[in-house]
């Protein structure tokens, strides 16, 4: 693999994670009891839409075939989407989500603290942006898994469910192949090791302000960021893509 | 699951260094980091800060409105209070 590829599909997928994730919390706008939490989840995805575009429009200038952001968005398919599996997963209730971006952000904030330093073009100019972003999602976020974990009966217990079903899909987070490791060792990337040490020890810090119980690592979903993904992907894509595929080059 | 509403605070905002805090609306949280949370999100999306301040509306202590004229309006006809007896003197500009 040249080094071009690697920092290529590495940049990419910093850009999936970004678009499906704000894709997810987009299908619940305008949906949420409360209007400070409603602003608070439209103003998170956009944050991730604008990463995306950053990452985007990085990844079609180093692959210099003439595609530009909205190619990489609307025109792929699930196959070559290289998200992890952890942010495909279906909504489920607020807890889920509480659950699902406070793990991922978790391990994100420190993959984006170590990409400020990477040598790689590009790359550590978008993450210094995009941490002062995250940090403040995972603050809002943390605070509400110990709001709900440490709340009543019945919120301890959703929460926890929440947290144990999403358990499954944290281990892809630091399993290192082969684009992982050629662009750490060419750009002086993160080091997913390190950095899994770091979450698991930030995760329950959180976890255990919350009286939550941190799971234990057993089985660990994977495939993601090879592009074998789940059937939720495809429902995922087919509503976001739908404009751009029935009306190619469509504007407004 | 309960309907309690949550209850309600007041925004002030900072928006630059040097400038006091201004009233900028109200919004509802279940507590005070909440309230901050909340008034981030609602209401400095477009730069408007650089320094919050929330507090429990039921903090504020507010003069009645059926007093307004036994508080504000013997103000009005005392203008000797109001600097506007100096004369300016010729030459100073910016005043």
């Amino acid at each position: 693999m040249s080094d071009n590829e690697a920092l290529l599909a590495y940049v990419t997928r910093l850009g999936d994670n970004a678009l499906i994730l704000s894709q997810r919390m987009i299908e619940v706008v305008a949906q949420y009891p409360e209007l400070e939490e409603e602003l608070a989840n439209a103003n998170f995805a956009l944050d991730y839409i604008g990463q995306a575009r950053l990452f985007y429009s990085l990844a079609a200038k180093l692959e210099g075939k003439d595609r530009n952001e909205d190619d990489f968005a609307f025109l792929r398919d699930g196959h070559e989407y290289r998200n992890v599996l952890l942010l495909e997963q279906p909504n489920g209730h607020f807890g889920d989500m509480m659950a699902r971006e406070f793990l991922f952000e978790s391990f994100y904030l420190l993959q984006l603290e170590a990409l400020q330093q990477c040598d790689a073009p590009g790359v550590a100019e978008i993450a210094a942006r995009a941490v002062k972003e995250i940090r403040y999602h995972l603050r809002h976020v943390s605070q509400w898994v110990v709001r709900l974990g440490d709340g009543t009966e019945e919120s301890h217990a959703r929460m926890q469910q929440a947290i144990d079903d999403h358990w499954q899909f944290t281990g892809e987070l630091f399993a290192a192949d082969d684009i992982d490791t050629a662009f750490t060792e060419q750009y002086s990337g993160p080091n997913l090791e390190l950095i899994r040490d770091q979450w698991h020890d930030n995760v329950a810090a959180v976890l255990n302000e919350a009286t939550l119980t941190k799971p234990a690592d057993e089985w660990m979903a994977a495939g993601g960021k090879q592009g074998r993904h789940s059937e939720y992907l495809g429902f995922l894509l087919a509503e976001m893509q739908h404009l751009q595929r029935s009306h190619p080059g469509a504007t407004w | 699951m309960s309907n309690k509403e949550w209850p309600l605070y007041e925004v002030f905002i900072r928006s630059k260094a040097g400038l006091s805090h201004r009233h900028a609306g109200s919004i509802h949280a279940a507590d005070d980091q909440m309230a901050l949370n909340n008034a981030r999100d609602t209401y400095t999306r477009r730069s408007e800060g650089v320094s919050l301040w929330v507090v429990r509306s039921s903090a504020i202590v507010a003069s009645d409105p059926a007093e307004t004229a036994a508080f504000f309006e013997p103000a009005e006809d005392k203008i000797y209070r109001h600097p506007t007896f100096y004369k300016i003197p010729e030459g100073v500009e910016n005043l």
